[in-house]
C-alpha cells in the first residue's frame, strides 16, 4: 500500500511524517517520532496506556490510524513539562505517589490533563468516571485520585468550585 | 468514492469498533474510507417536529448535548455508559448504530424513540425506519456504497419520558443486558404509549412487542409493572456464557425494565421529556 504524508502538530512543533495507511497513531508516535513516553499496554482499547490528546480530547492512540490524525494537534506526555519544569499534574503525581511501576502513568497524566483543562475542580465521582478507561495494576487507584485532586489545586490555586463546560 | 469501491470499501468513522475488529483479524477489507472529516454530518439540531443528529457526532458530544439531555434523555443515559470516556471521545453515534452489534447500547434507544435513518449514495437517497434498519448480528440495512448521513427522531411530546439502563460486570464493559424505555402519559396516571427495546439480549436489538395489550387504559400498578417486566424478559434471548446464565440475564432484563420505567415515568411527570 502506498505511503502517504501526514501533517501534524506534536507538542507544539509541526511535523511531516510519512506513514502507511495501516499504521496506528501510537506506533507513529513511538517509532517514527521517538516519543516513547506513550506506552502500549493491551493494544485492544482497554488499558489507556496509549492515551494522548488529539485536538483537545483524550483518545486511545492504539485505536486510531495515523492518517486519521492528519492536520490535527497532538499532545503526548513529553509535551507536558515546559523548559525543564514539570507540569503541575506531574508534580502532583510525584508528591502524592500517584504511581508505582509507572507503566500506566503517562496515560493517567494525559487523561488528567484533559479532565483538568475542562473541569477545574472535579469531585471523586467525576474523577473515577473520567478515568474508567485507564487501568492501573499497581496502585489501587486511590493515590491516583488524590494526585488528580492535588493537581487541580496546584493548577487553579485560587479557584472556587467553578466548573467550565466540556 | 464510497460507491466506486463497492464491496471493497469499508467506511471508517471513529474506528472504535472497526479498528479492534481489524486487529483481531476477524475481518479484512481492501480499502477503508475515512468519512471523519465531513463537517455537515456533525451536531444535533431540533425543530418543533424533529431532532436531527449528525452520525459523526461523537458519543461524548451526544452525552453532553443540551437538546439530547432535555428531549431524548434515554440517548443521554446510553451515551454516558458506553465503553469509557476516551472511547466515547472518538466513537460516533453513527458508528454505534451502523456496526449492528446487538451489544451496542444506542440501537435500543433508537428503537424506542422511533428513529429514521437517512442513507445516501451517489444520486440516491432513501429512509430506513428503525424496524427495518437492524437486520441481524453485525448486519444493518446500510447497503454497499451507502453512507448513513442523518438520524431523524420525532421530537417527543409533553408528558413523555425515556430512560436507558444497563448492567455490566466492570466499568467500561459491554452490557450483560440493557433496557431502553419510552412512554407517554394519557389521562391522569394512565400510560398511552410504551415502547421497550433490549441490548445484549438476542442476535440483534430486541424490540418488546405485545405491550399495548398490557398497558391500554391502565396505570402502572404493581400488577401491570410485573406483567410488563415479565413480557420484556420473555422476549429476551440471551445465551449462557462466562458472564452469567441465560436465566440470570433474563432476570436482569426484568429488573432493569422496572427501574427504567420508573425513571422514564418520573421524567414524563416532571415535564422533562
Ligand atoms: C473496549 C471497548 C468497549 C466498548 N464498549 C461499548 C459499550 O459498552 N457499548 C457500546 O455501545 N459500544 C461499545 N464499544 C463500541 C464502540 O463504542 C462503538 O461501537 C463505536 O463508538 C462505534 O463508532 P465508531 O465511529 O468508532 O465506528 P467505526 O468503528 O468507525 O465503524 C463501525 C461500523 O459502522 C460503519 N459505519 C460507521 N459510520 C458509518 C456511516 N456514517 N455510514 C455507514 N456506515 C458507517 C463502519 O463501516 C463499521 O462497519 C466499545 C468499544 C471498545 C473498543
Ligand atoms: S494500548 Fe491502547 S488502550 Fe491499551
Ligand atoms: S503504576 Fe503500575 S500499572 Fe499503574
Amino acid at each position: 500500500m502506498m505511503a502517504s504524508i501526514i501533517r501534524i502538530k506534536v507538542n507544539g512543533t509541526k511535523k511531516r511524517v510519512e506513514v502507511e495507511p495501516r499504521e496506528l497513531l501510537v506506533d507513529v508516535i513511538r517509532d517514527k517520532l521517538g516519543l516513547v513516553g506513550t506506552k502500549v499496554g493491551c493494544e485492544t482499547s482497554n488499558c489507556g496506556a496509549c492515551t494522548v490528546i488529539v485536538d483537545g480530547r483524550a483518545v486511545k492512540s492504539c485505536t486510531m490510524f495515523a492518517v486519521q490524525a492528519d492536520g490535527k494537534e497532538i499532545t503526548t506526555v513529553e509535551g507536558l513539562s515546559k523548559d525543564g519544569e514539570l507540569h503541575p499534574i506531574q508534580k502532583a503525581f510525584v508528591e502524592k505517589h500517584g504511581m508505582q511501576c509507572g507503566f500506566c502513568t503517562s496515560g493517567m497524566l494525559m487523561t488528567a490533563y484533559w479532565l483538568l483543562n475542562n473541569r477545574r475542580n472535579p469531585n471523586d465521582g467525576e474523577i473515577k468516571r473520567h478515568f474508567s478507561g485507564n487501568l492501573c495494576r499497581c496502585t489501587g487507584y486511590q493515590d491516583i485520585i488524590e494526585s488528580v485532586k492535588h493537581a487541580s489545586r496546584l493548577m487553579y490555586p485560587k479557584e472556587e468550585q467553578i466548573e467550565v463546560s466540556q | 468514492m464510497v460507491s466506486s469501491y463497492g464491496e471493497g470499501g469499508k467506511i471508517l468513522a471513529g474506528g472504535q469498533s472497526l479498528i479492534p475488529l481489524l486487529k483481531s483479524r476477524l475481518f479484512a477489507v481492501p480499502h477503508l474510507i475515512d468519512i471523519g472529516r465531513i463537517e455537515g454530518m456533525r451536531g444535533v439540531t431540533e425543530d418543533k417536529k424533529e431532532i436531527h443528529i449528525g452520525p459523526l457526532t461523537t458519543i461524548s458530544e451526544i452525552e453532553s448535548d443540551k437538546v439530547v439531555r432535555e428531549h431524548l434523555p434515554a440517548l443521554g443515559d446510553a451515551s454516558s455508559v458506553i465503553a469509557d470516556p476516551l472511547i466515547r471521545n472518538a466513537g460516533t453515534v453513527g458508528g454505534n448504530v451502523c456496526h449492528g452489534d446487538p451489544s451496542n447500547d444506542i440501537p435500543a434507544v433508537m428503537h424506542v424513540l422511533g428513529a429514521n435513518f437517512v442513507l445516501e449514495k451517489t444520486g440516491d437517497r432513501r429512509i430506513s425506519d428503525v424496524e427495518n434498519f437492524f437486520v441481524d448480528t453485525l448486519q444493518t440495512d446500510v447497503r454497499s456504497g451507502e453512507i448513513l448521513t442523518g438520524i431523524v427522531i420525532p421530537n417527543p411530546p409533553e408528558r413523555s419520558g425515556s430512560a436507558y439502563l444497563k448492567a455490566e460486570k466492570r466499568a467500561g464493559d459491554f452490557s450483560l443486558a440493557g433496557v431502553a424505555v419510552y412512554l407517554e402519559l394519557g389521562k391522569g396516571e394512565t400510560v398511552s404509549k410504551l415502547k421497550i427495546a433490549l441490548t445484549s439480549s438476542g442476535p440483534k436489538v430486541m424490540a418488546v412487542d405485545g405491550l399495548y395489550a398490557i398497558i391500554h387504559g391502565n396505570t402502572l400498578s404493581p400488577d401491570v409493572m410485573g406483567r410488563i417486566c415479565k413480557r420484556a424478559s420473555s422476549v429476551s434471548r440471551p445465551v449462557d456464557d462466562v458472564h452469567g446464565t441465560a436465566e440470570y440475564k433474563r432476570n436482569v432484563v426484568s429488573m432493569l425494565t422496572g427501574d427504567a420505567i420508573k425513571i422514564a415515568l418520573d421524567r414524563a411527570k416532571g415535564g422533562r421529556r
